[in-house]
């Protein structure tokens, strides 16, 4: 059964209008990443969520119940959630005395709460800061107080605003660990929204994508990065070569894909007839790149040339010029092997099924 | 100038002294300025909570016409308060005018609009994302009330000692509502000006110095705590 269940939700502040009638239910224990741009509305939905704010339309139900309209009603159901909100906002008040003040609005004993506090700033590495002002922590520390103060509430529902964003690796490695922890021990009910999208797979069991109001496709993972329902979802996880193009013929399910105006082919696999408008979408990680001219069990090759390569940490960005732009990953050591650079002639092959084909002009 | 020295070295002694009339009337001072700016602040920090925490119409303005009372003579409170207590006056029967009642009265009405005021812009210094937190913890309305006013704390005390300070050093009221009368209303500031224009320079002295001190001692308290 689903813990929380939105319908047909829409949310204007003054004339702009945020989240444009969006359907979500959400079950119980379910870890759940929205992603999206920036400005998507991403936070907008996780506050609804939080019956922070009110939406101008639509409903939202929680545990079964429609979300009544009394301040009361609403503070019992919101003691039942916890949000980490994206800035980590400390009180003016020792470490200590942050992470209780959850448990004390709640009533709860004083022994129970030195008791739960001290575990919890074990939990998230802060054992020895009980004492500190928070409001003299680094951003790092200070988002795992925030992190601490949701999480000794022991909430049904935990609502996490990109909980890593801007911070130093050290601090991202150890709230991933710790939400991933209260995910699988606890049964937490979860809800988080990133623009990492790494983040968003390795932490959740689905992913929603937002994109400019609306929720334009929900699965798992494989279902978001490797069949993108749209341009926009592919552009926003990182399909990067989104080529325009018709199918012009279909033999067996492996259609040609003639790309733009050149007399270029690409082979994929689809059901769409010929003479279908379509995007052929290639993660740059599914393509490989060779020297020279070799044959494999791949159906695609483009002989090309090097346009930029660029370093992404152990990752090497390759644009290719193959009278269609294309854009490849190849690790650091590959890249050097290969002697990639600015000019060289080399050879990209894919396979027909890493192309992901999808109709164009649908949900624009 | 040999006057207004020996008046100081006299001054001086008089404080060492403790001077029992020195000491009653600065004791006295403190009481009743102290009570007036303890009653104010348990009615302007909630009233202040109040009107920061709601949305109303006109709540610019109100905001606007208490901040422009900021400045308002003592003397025409006195005024108010003289008519308002006075035989014929619409409380005439309380028979409270010339006690150290009305005094407190008085000096409550005219340090209300400081500590409202500063209250409601210590309050505004607090960010939004505060109160939100607190919401999503779990808070209540009054819950999340008492943790703004904590989180302002040193602004809000700032604007307790601010009108503590006023209602200390006032003059016009204390005078038209408590009429000096020795030993029962006559506070330091009453005291120095009818000392002064009896040409009892000492003791104006005396008690100028212990205001002076109380001024320094509140203006360190300030800085103290602006510092943290």
């Amino acid at each position: 059964m689903s813990l929380i269940e939105l319908v047909g939700l829409s949310h204007r502040y003054g004339s702009r209008e945020v989240l444009k009638g969006l359907n979500l239910s959400i079950g119980k224990g379910e870890v759940f990443a929205v992603i999206g741009p920036t400005g998507a509305g991403k936070t907008t939905l996780l506050r609804i969520i939080d019956l922070l704010e009110v939406p101008s339309a639509g409903e939202v139900y929680f545990d079964g119940k429609r979300v009544p309209g009394s301040r009361k009603q609403r503070l019992e159901i919101r003691r039942r959630m916890s949000f980490v909100h994206q800035k980590p906002q400390v009180f003016n008040l020792s470490v200590y005395d942050n992470v209780a003040c959850g448990l004390r609005w709640r009533g709860e004993e004083k022994h129970r709460i030195a008791e739960k506090v001290d575990l919890i700033l074990k939990m998230v590495g802060l054992e020895g800061y009980k004492n500190r002002n928070a409001r003299t922590l680094s951003g790092g520390e200070a988002q795992r107080v925030a992190l601490a103060r949701s999480l000794v509430l022991e909430p049904e529902v935990l609502l996490l605003d990109e909980p890593t964003a801007n911070l130093d690796p050290v601090s991202s490695a150890k709230i991933e660990q710790v939400i991933s922890y209260v995910a699988r021990q606890h049964n937490t009910t979860m809800i988080m929204s990133t623009h990492d999208m790494s983040q968003g797979r390795q932490l959740a069991d689905r992913i929603g994508v937002l994109i400019d109001g609306r929720l334009v496709q929900t699965g798992n993972a494989d279902d978001i990065f490797y069949s993108p329902k749209n341009e926009e979802v592919a552009n926003f996880v990182g399909v990067e070569n989104v080529l325009e193009g018709v199918i012009i013929t279909n033999s067996d399910g492996i259609v040609t894909v003639k790309i733009g105006p050149h007399r270029i082919g690409i082979q994929a696999v689809s059901n769409y007839p010929a003479g279908k408008e379509v995007y052929a979408c290639i993660r740059p990680e599914d393509i490989t790149l060779a020297p020279i001219f070799h044959r494999s069990s791949a159906r695609n090759y483009f002989q090309g040339k090097v346009t930029r390569v660029t370093t992404l940490g152990p990752l090497s960005r390759v644009e290719i010029d193959c009278g269609f732009r294309l854009v490849a990953l190849v690790t650091k050591i590959s890249a050097e092997e290969l002697n990639l650079q600015e000019g060289k002639e080399v050879c990209a092959t894919f396979k027909a099924t890493g192309v992901h084909i999808i109709e164009r002009g649908v949900n624009q | 100038m040999t006057e207004i020295w020996d008046g100081l070295i006299k001054a001086i002694e008089l404080i060492i002294s403790l001077d029992p009339e020195v000491m009653e009337i600065a004791g006295r001072s403190l009481r009743i300025s102290g009570t007036a700016c303890l009653l104010a602040s348990l009615i302007c920090l909630p009233l202040g909570s109040l009107i920061h925490f709601h949305q109303f119409r006109g709540k610019r303005v109100l905001i606007n016409i208490i901040q422009a009372l900021f400045s308002l003579p003592s003397v025409i409170i006195g005024l108010f308060v003289f008519v308002l207590f006075s035989r014929a006056g619409p409380l005439g029967e309380l028979g409270i005018l010339f006690t150290p009642i009305a005094m407190i009265i008085g000096q409550m009405i005219l340090i209300t609009p400081i500590l409202l005021g500063l209250t409601i812009s210590a309050l505004s210094g607090v960010a939004k994302e505060i109160v939100d937190t607190a919401t999503s913890l779990g808070a209540s309305d009054f819950q999340i009330t008492l943790l703004v006013l904590r989180e302002a704390r040193y602004a809000v005390v700032a604007a307790v000692i601010l009108g503590f300070g006023r209602a200390i050093s006032e003059v016009g009221c204390a005078l038209m509502v408590g009429g000096n009368l020795k030993g029962f209303t006559r506070v330091m500031t009453t005291a120095i000006s009818l000392e002064t224009s009896k040409g009892e320079l000492e003791l104006s002295l005396a008690l100028g110095i212990i205001l002076l001190l109380l001024a320094l001692i509140v203006n360190i308290a300030l800085y103290r705590l602006q510092q943290r």
